[in-house]
């Protein structure tokens, strides 16, 4: 298999597309989209766009709703997927996410709604991971049993930070007792099944400051967390704050270390770092999440969802890159007039089919095998594609890159 | 009194003219016939920067009638955007005036010549066609080191010169103090010196002192006649050449050209000739009619530039339009030196040589300006020299002793028997007060003093040997800060001395960037291989690796910066919706880093090299 030895490894990857372009010819479009398994399933990821406030740091797609739009959003929702299935023509959804905005915001009921139109096309396991991001106000905490009896299996926590005062800087919404509370609660719901979502590098951190919040964050996190660096993005409150020298940023070396001390921390309470981000022990590692990164398809429903598969249905043969229309007012005419509100569709080739299965894969500490590359490159192995690359020796004698037998 | 009189300057006698009265007669039509020789007189205006010569062209121009008297005359011979810009003279400019005098008309002809140490060239040539010197001084500043320079230029010309003191009217003129540092710097020679420079009857014979090139109607020439007549359809020879032209047009400078059909000895004007390069116009050519030939005049040094820089284009794409903009504007400046030259890093371009920084400053502006060109000027370099040693390589050179432009051309030290770098002598006039620091600079610059003097009770004057590169960066610059200005330097060539040259290599992880070697002599190597190894590291961005910045001699690092590894990655989430934007973020990157040049395992983007390379801001 091929994989990194370092995390992190985003430079790395860009060597790749060098040797890539020479190696890879593009008539095995059709062969390579067609193989059975991959068309067959997907998973399916819904985006609920409404939030009450916005996040200093948050540049995803939401919105803050002037009037109450929740049923007629639900009822689009179950449009789109209805749609969507139809068009992929998979006969199974092997997980289903609700990301958003605030999923949490939603309505149980429009989890249920959307879960059974997915049954009525595909088939949805009983044991099918379904998960919904939560905030962690009182409101959301109340809402969980709810949610869990509309089939919502696994939640995922977004608690950010355990300082107030932190909380209070990015704009949250709630504060880290709140957070504790909800853990809690969704525990109980579901034991062994709760992520909790942490950023590190906000403003003001240090290594002291990051210390203790992890010892508090042990004692009550379940078996998944996923640990985020907390990125400017331009248009954000936060973007202008720090470019006006009102925040300040912490430097490299001090993020680097908060970095690499969380790393040791988790390993240390039985934390295993599957993925760049994401560390997980008894065997709770994210189906829906890692599915992305094995390259397997997925829908995307919603504003601003994104989805990645062949739509069998139109008799195309190839995989598209799929981005449904961003505005949820457009987006909701789109639905009520064309069943979707697909805004782009880009045909991949072959090639850019194997960026994403690479840059993907080497997120994950499984790497890739070439089992896995076999899927999706019969034609080539992982040893012919790279092996003979400059780029690539470099990395593999520098030690930053594995390529073996597995 | 007035023009044309010798004040036989002694000591304690030296003419001060304070104030002029002339007569206005405007002429439109001039008949140039009825000025003999005894009529005419070429002179000049010389001084030091801002002393006040242009201003001074101006009133002269004014009250002779040439030009109309109003208050917006401001430095009418100062044509060029950039002289007008930075309010100074680049280039030499001529007019005829017309003065009455005694019941007699006069017809002077006045050369304004640029002040500034880099144009001096231009000041030579001007006074080889004259008689005569109004050598201006400002009544506050004194003499500087420019009003020196140009009275050895009039003084060994064995011109007439006419000390005037300028600006007495200023709050701290001192008009009495400027005086006896006249008596006392120029110990002006008693014997009364006005040349009879031309007898009408000789054959016709002219000195080419300048030239420059018309589209529509090819090559003008600049020209002193001194002996005879020359008209419209006349054949002349130019003794470099021994080419044949046919005059088409020729006429006065009033500074606007007025044609007319003749010109006579004493008079300064302009023909043409049917030359097509400027080349053909060799300043310091004589030219003469075909039927009778006369002996060449001795002409003067060629221009020898002192300061090169590298000029590249900013993408190689522009290469042409550059190319074409350094062809129209040379033209016209026959002191640049033109060499093709290319670079690893910058592709194809040029070394240039000038006079001066300054010079180089005002090509650079003219580039820009009136040609739209824009261009990378990389560190300005001068030329070295090697005495070779190995057979071999003195045959396949050419020669034993060779100059060195380009450090790639830098020979082996085994194979050189001795490296020699350009020398200048430098004059620094300066107040008193600042002579300490001075003299610590140029000690830092491997000044070696020749020579100390006070010219008053306040005023020190020094002559330093330094070698040329020591100073075409910011010697001067330095030297006005930390004078508060008042400091004036002047310079000339002095041959060339033994040096330790050796050449410098930048290494990036151990691999040598051969387009950033540098020549530099051993005492300044550190100095210079650190500044360039920071330059370097604030240019190149950090990578998966540390990338060490080396500057080495051979095989001996001497100084060193490090580039940290890139640690930070941003460990955002990757879900859906962010694969796509990695995606492109990741392949973007993969285009950029293709643009870059790989040296070793180092990608380094093409600015890296350009602000190593480039010249610093001031």
């Amino acid at each position: 298999m091929i994989r990194s030895t370092c995390f992190p490894l985003r430079c790395v990857l860009f060597r790749f597309f060098r040797s890539f372009s020479r190696e890879v010819r593009t008539d095995h479009v059709r062969e390579c989209a067609s193989k059975p398994d991959l068309t067959r399933e997907a998973s399916l990821y819904v985006h609920w766009p409404y939030c009450l406030r916005r996040c200093s740091y948050c540049n995803f797609n939401k919105y803050i709703p002037r009037e109450n739009k929740d049923s007629i959003m639900t009822e689009c929702l179950q449009r789109e997927t209805e749609t969507l299935l139809h068009l992929s023509q998979v006969s199974c959804i092997t997980s289903v996410f609700f990301g958003g905005g605030s999923p949490s915001l939603a309505d149980p009921s429009t989890i249920a709604a959307v879960l059974e139109t997915v049954s009525k096309q595909a088939s949805l396991s009983d044991q099918a991971e379904v998960t919904l991001e939560v905030n962690p106000t009182p409101a959301g905490r109340m809402k969980l049993e709810g949610f869990h009896l509309a089939g919502v299996n696994r939640f995922s926590v977004g608690v950010q930070s355990l300082q107030d005062e932190d909380l209070r800087s990015l704009g949250r919404d709630h504060n880290s007792q709140e957070a504790l509370q909800t853990i809690e609660e969704a525990r109980r719901l579901c034991p062994g099944r709760v992520s909790v979502d942490v950023m590190f590098g906000l403003p003001k951190q240090t290594a002291a400051s990051w210390e203790d919040q992890l010892s508090k964050l042990f004692t009550v996190c379940d078996d998944h967390v996923s640990l985020y660096q907390l990125t400017l993005e331009r248009g954000t409150q936060l973007f202008k704050q720090v470019q006006s020298g009102e925040v300040s940023m912490p430097a490299e070396e001090v993020t680097a270390e908060i970095y690499q001390h969380a790393r040791e921390t988790l390993h240390q309470h039985g934390f295993v770092q599957y993925e760049v981000s994401n560390f997980a022990r008894n065997n709770s590692e994210s189906d829906h999440n890692l599915s992305y990164w094995r390259g397997k398809q997925y829908i995307g429903v919603g504003p601003g969802a994104h989805g990645r598969f062949v739509p069998l249905g139109e008799g195309v043969v190839a995989r598209e890159a799929r981005t449904q229309t961003l505005e949820p007012d457009a987006w909701i005419r789109e639905v009520q007039q064309m069943g979707h509100g697909t805004r782009r569709r880009i045909l991949m080739s072959r090639l850019d089919l194997l960026e994403e299965v690479l840059v993907m894969g080497m997120r994950m500490a499984e790497g890739i095998s070439h089992k896995h590359w076999d899927v999706f490159c019969p034609q080539m192995g992982l040893r012919e594609v790279f092996s003979e690359s400059m780029c690539v020796q470099e990395l593999l004698q520098g030690g930053q890159l594995i390529l073996d037998d597995r | 009194s007035g023009p044309g009189r010798n004040p036989s300057p002694k000591k304690g006698n030296v003419e001060i003219i304070q104030g002029f009265r002339w007569s206005s007669s405007l002429k439109d039509t001039v008949d140039l016939s009825k000025f003999p020789a005894d009529r005419i007189r070429n002179f000049c205006i010389v001084a030091h920067i801002d002393h006040g010569k242009s201003t001074l062209a101006d009133r002269l121009l004014e009250m002779t009638g040439a030009i109309a008297k109003t208050g917006k005359n401001k430095q009418v011979l100062d044509k060029l955007q950039v002289e007008r810009e930075r309010g100074i003279t680049v280039k030499a400019q001529t007019a005829s005036l017309f003065y009455d005098y005694g019941g007699e008309q006069y017809l002077l002809n006045l050369i304004d010549t640029p002040g500034h140490v880099d144009f001096s060239y231009e000041v030579s040539r001007s006074l080889s066609a004259c008689q005569g010197v109004l050598l201006i001084v400002d009544a506050n500043q004194g003499i500087q080191a420019q009003t020196v320079a140009n009275f050895y230029l009039a003084f060994e010309a064995q011109l007439s010169i006419i000390p005037v003191i300028n600006k007495i009217d200023l709050k701290n003129a001192d008009p009495s103090r400027v005086e006896s540092q006249i008596e006392k710097v120029f110990d002006i020679p008693s014997e009364e010196c006005i040349r009879d420079a031309c007898i009408v009857h000789e054959p016709f014979k002219a000195l080419v002192f300048d030239s420059n090139f018309d589209h529509y109607r090819g090559v003008v020439a600049n020209i002193a006649v001194l002996g005879g007549r020359v008209k419209k359809g006349d054949k002349i020879v130019s003794a470099h050449l021994r080419k044949t032209y046919e005059v088409n047009e020729l006429g006065l400078l009033r500074p606007d050209e007025l044609p007319t059909q003749k010109l006579f000895a004493g008079q300064v004007g302009y023909i043409i000739a049917g030359m097509k390069e400027v080349k053909e116009a060799q300043i310091g050519d004589t030219l003469f009619l075909q039927e009778r030939p006369v002996d060449a005049l001795p002409g003067f040094k060629p221009a020898k530039p002192m300061v090169f820089a590298g000029m590249y284009p900013m993408d190689q794409s522009e290469y042409p339009g550059l190319r074409s903009a350094i062809e129209r504007l040379t033209l016209n400046d026959s002191s640049v030196m033109v060499q093709r030259d290319s670079s690893l890093a910058l592709g194809a371009g040029w070394r240039l040589g000038f006079l001066g920084l300054l010079h180089m400053e005002v090509f650079n502006q003219r580039l820009e300006q009136e040609y739209n060109a824009s261009v990378i000027v990389t560190a300005p370099t001068v030329p070295y020299k090697a005495v070779l040693s190995s057979a071999k390589l003195i045959k396949e050179r050419g020669s034993e002793e060779i100059i060195i432009v380009n450090p790639a051309q830098f020979p082996d030290r085994s194979a050189v028997s001795e490296y020699l770098e350009p020398m200048v002598l430098g004059t620094i006039l300066a107040p008193d007060a600042h002579t300490g620091k001075i003299m610590n600079l140029c000690l830092n610059r491997r000044g070696v003093q020749k020579n100390m003097v006070y010219i008053d009770d306040q005023r020190v004057m020094m002559k330093y040997l330094f070698p040329l590169n020591e100073i075409v960066v910011d010697f001067y610059d330095l030297l006005k800060s930390l004078s508060s200005g008042y400091a004036s330097f002047d310079y000339e060539s002095a041959g060339y001395q033994a040096a330790d040259l050796i050449k410098m290599d930048l290494l990036l992880n151990g691999h040598p960037v051969e387009e950033l070697t540098t020549i530099v002599h051993r005492e300044r190597a550190y100095t210079m291989g650190k500044a360039m190894c920071e330059r370097l590291k604030d240019s190149i961005p950090r990578q998966m690796f540390e990338i060490a910045v080396q500057a080495a001699i051979g095989s001996k690092v001497i100084a060193r910066e490090t580039i940290k590894a890139y640690r930070k990655n941003v460990l955002a989430k990757c879900y859906g919706g962010d694969i796509t934007r990695k995606m492109k973020l990741l392949k973007k990157q993969a285009e950029g880093k293709k643009k870059m040049r790989r040296i070793g395992n180092v990608d380094v983007p093409k600015d890296a090299f350009i602000n190593v390379l480039k010249r610093k801001d001031k």
